[in-house]
């Protein structure tokens, strides 16, 4: 497992991010795990001996932290994916009016595709609505060097600077040269309320400013280097930028003018229209919306943009080509087709037991949160009815809960959520429901760690991302402290059908608050010796009686990956963790541990 | 106009296409090619299909190709070879593990698992078809699998002059360096000539 260590490295963008943070000098980083954003942190944290980073509770906080030790005189960083953005935005806007005093870096990592994001929004509007420089890089080497840059930038013109990437960037590796880390002096505090305080007076001047600093970046924008023209003729010109250039030139390759753009808020326009003028088609290649096309043509330049080019999902140079020239590439076709592969809840995952148990509830809206749990939605548990945004599920349940009872309809809401997204924004949401009155069920789902993401400490796992033993967030003292009384608070194992059931009548009989807190390990996660003493986590696994197996199919109805439906149902012994939540499903008492031991 | 050569490493989440396509393309970069790789994370680690795009050459742009544009298409399963053949060149070739997972409609009883997978691609394009899952079982660890891949896709590019072994050395733990090497070997010997 050593590295080879040598100048040159094949990295992902997100390692290169890290690595350039690092060799920029970073002292604090702070983040919230999100795909495709989520190893730019963990990557930072190898090199925890010479810099600090976290992992907030949310991208708000993340920002927030971030700007503090910006103030604070130190270089900083806030990493996450482009959905974060719209919650870190409310700080964002007016740290763009303040300015910073050590470096402060936004990476915002958006997914066009969406393939694993509720939405492909296109984080570039965000530069140009909070006015904070940008620079897009277009693949590992320059995702290093931009993030150098990108904390230069930020001290000279007084601005937080986001570099926004995507998944392709994030993701894919190429070839980056390391240097070594700058040393550097912490900025020496000195108390600037004019500067920092943002209220209406000191505002306004701020705003006022802002004007300005936006003329001196835009005056930079046009000598940057890292926009430059490469000329091929006359012919054809292609403006691009991010990983659409790359596309862009394997598409057209030497047979066309390129005007490639790193720093993409504020535009280079005086450089946009010289390269306009010398090429007599004008394209540009961008992803997702016409970002560039409308910065051109508002200045009254023709160019060709959405009008061939898609404005949804991610391109590549297959899609750009067919979109530009028309052709189609002669691709094999099969008779047979692939049978769809999406993604499942895991074996023994302890999701699994809980929505179980809630599918055959009825008068129920079941509104959901983003997370692993999110795949109750699918056949055939089908049990979740919403899904929009991180601890939306709480709120949500409770203003669906609230207007079925002033319209004098017989119907609940259970609010499903996680454990680490109860922490980012969905105890907010409980003490709506508190404060208001409310009735809708909650329940946490924890599994002891951030799953969808792969496993990231969270306030409520005890250890921190740097890997230090931390103060566990107790969920049921919190659950009371916001004034959910003690007899409305369950406390369940979801692979427990029997508990989980008992729990939600109880709860969805009551008109008042209640939470379930469904405790259980994810079973793919590496265990903690918290939860080693916790749970009963000791190795087990299910089998079905062939003679006893009348094939009702209840337990395939549980949407177990380690169950195979054919002639003979069958448990495959190697994906099987023994869970027994089908075991408890079988009406006919067929399935048993294989050791022979009882309980559920 | 160039000479960029592109794979695509295709199949199920946790068959290990991920740590097969850094050490190929470590041996790439080591071997003085550009190199530029590309995956898919997040909720297709849940079972979902999982896809990796390796392209090597003096210089690559993109680090992923349209349909039409894979040299070589190493498939983990083989539905999966099935549902990446409209990426594959007319004159590209296919490695195929002959192993079968199915998917969750099918592990349902909602879906059949399709027939004649192995035959159709064979008919239309130059495959490489083995069990690659039975002959790591046969090694003693299943989850060598994505060695035995690696060996054959090394073979049917032909680019033997790369100190692979020393690659997977360095890629993987001590206690099963040898496993894995073996694995690789048994590999190489499935692809004949080139």
């Amino acid at each position: 497992m050593n590295q080879k260590t040598t100048d040159k490295q094949i990295m992902t963008g997100n390692e290169a991010i890290a690595r350039g943070a690092y060799e920029a000098g970073l002292v604090f980083a702070s983040a919230y795990p999100g795909t495709p954003s989520t190893e730019i942190l963990e990557n930072l944290a190898k090199y925890k001996s010479e810099l600090y980073c976290e992992w907030a509770p949310n991208e708000k906080v993340a920002l927030e932290a971030a700007i503090g030790a910006s103030i604070a005189g130190v270089r900083s960083l806030a990493a996450m994916k482009h959905v974060g953005v719209n919650v870190a935005a409310d700080p964002l806007f007016t740290f763009a009016y303040t300015g910073v005093t050590g470096g402060c870096v936004l990476v915002s990592a958006d997914d066009p595709g969406m393939h694993s994001s509720q939405n492909e929004q296109d984080n570039r509007n965000y530069a140009t609505a909070a006015r904070v420089l940008m620079l897009e890089p277009s693949d590992s080497s320059e995702a290093k060097e931009f993030t150098k840059l990108a904390f230069q930038l930020s001290e000279e013109f007084d601005t937080p600077v986001m570099l926004r990437v995507t998944t392709r960037v994030c993701h894919s590796k190429s070839l980056v040269e390391l240097s070594g880390r700058e040393e550097r002096e912490p900025i020496a505090y000195e108390r600037n309320i004019a500067k920092y305080v943002a209220t209406p007076a000191n505002g306004k001047k701020l705003r006022r400013n802002l004007v300005d600093r936006l003329k001196a970046m835009e005056e930079y924008s046009n000598r940057a280097e890292i926009n430059k023209a490469e000329y091929n003729g006359s012919e054809v010109g292609v403006i691009s930028a991010g990983v659409a250039y790359q596309y862009a030139k394997e598409v057209f390759g030497e047979d066309a003018s390129y005007l490639k753009l790193g720093m993409t808020y504020p535009m280079p326009m005086e450089l946009v229209k010289e390269f306009a003028g010398k090429v007599k088609t004008l394209y540009v290649i961008e992803e997702m919306d016409p970002y560039m096309e409308n910065h051109l043509k508002a200045a009254g330049i023709a160019c060709i943009g959405k009008e061939l080019i898609p404005e949804y999902d991610e391109l590549n140079p297959d899609i750009v080509r067919s979109a530009i020239f028309g052709t189609e590439r002669e691709v094999f076709k099969s008779d047979a087709q692939a049978v769809v592969r999406p993604p499942t809840l895991c074996a023994g995952c302890p999701h699994r037991g809980f929505f179980y148990a809630l599918k055959n509830k009825k008068n129920v809206m079941v509104t959901g949160d983003i997370g692993c749990y999110t795949l109750g939605s699918a056949p055939p548990l089908s049990t979740i009815d919403t899904c929009f945004c991180m601890g939306g599920s709480i709120s949500a349940g409770h203003g669906a809960a609230v207007a079925f009872r002033q319209t004098g309809r017989d119907m609940k809401t259970v609010a499903v959520i996680g454990d680490s997204t109860f922490f980012h924004s969905g105890i907010t949401s409980l003490m709506d429901v508190v404060y208001n009155k409310g009735n809708c069920v909650t329940v946490i789902l924890d599994n002891r760690t951030t799953g969808m993401t792969g496993h990231q400490e969270n306030p409520g796992t005890g250890q921190t991302l740097m890997g230090e033993p931390a103060v566990e967030a107790d969920i049921p003292l919190l659950c009371k402290a916001i004034g959910i009384k003690d007899e409305n608070i369950y406390l369940i194992n979801p692979l427990d059908l029997r508990e989980t059931h008992k729990a939600l009548n109880q709860a969805l009989a009551k008109d008042e608050p209640t939470v379930i807190i469904a405790a259980w390990p994810c079973a793919i996660k590496k265990f903690s010796e918290g939860d080693k003493a916790r749970f009963d986590l000791s190795p087990k696994k299910c089998i079905i009686d062939q003679e006893k197996c009348v094939k009702c199919k209840a337990c395939v109805r549980t949407g177990c990956p380690a169950i195979l439906s054919g002639e003979r149902i069958l448990i495959q012994q190697e994906s099987c963790t023994g869970c027994s939540v089908c075991k408890q499903a079988c009406p006919f008492e067929a399935i048993s541990f294989v050791d022979g031991s009882v309980g559920r | 106009m160039s000479n960029v050569k592109n794979i695509l490493l295709v199949g199920v989440g946790g068959q290990g296409t991920i740590l097969a396509s850094k050490v190929l393309s470590e041996g790439l970069m080591e071997a003085g090619f550009d190199v530029k790789m590309s995956e898919i994370h997040g909720m297709s680690q849940r079972g979902g299909n999982v896809s990796t795009q390796v392209r090597f050459g003096d210089k690559v742009f993109s680090p992923i190709i349209g349909k039409g544009e894979a040299d070589l298409i190493v498939a983990f399963e083989k539905m999966e070879a099935l549902r990446w053949i409209e990426y594959l060149k007319p004159e590209g070739r296919m490695v195929i593990n002959d192993a079968e997972i199915p998917s969750a409609p099918i592990q349902m009883g909602l879906a059949a698992y399709p027939e004649g997978i192995i035959e159709e691609l064979s008919e239309k394009a130059v495959t490489y078809v083995f069990k690659a899952t039975g002959l790591a079982e046969t090694l003693g660890n299943p989850k060598s699998m994505n060695m035995v891949l690696l060996g054959a896709l090394i073979k049917a590019i032909n680019l033997p002059d790369i100190d692979w072994e020393e690659v997977i050395r360095r890629n993987v733990k001590p206690s099963f360096v040898d496993i894995n090497l073996e694995a690789f070997r048994t590999g190489k010997a499935q692809v004949s000539g080139s």
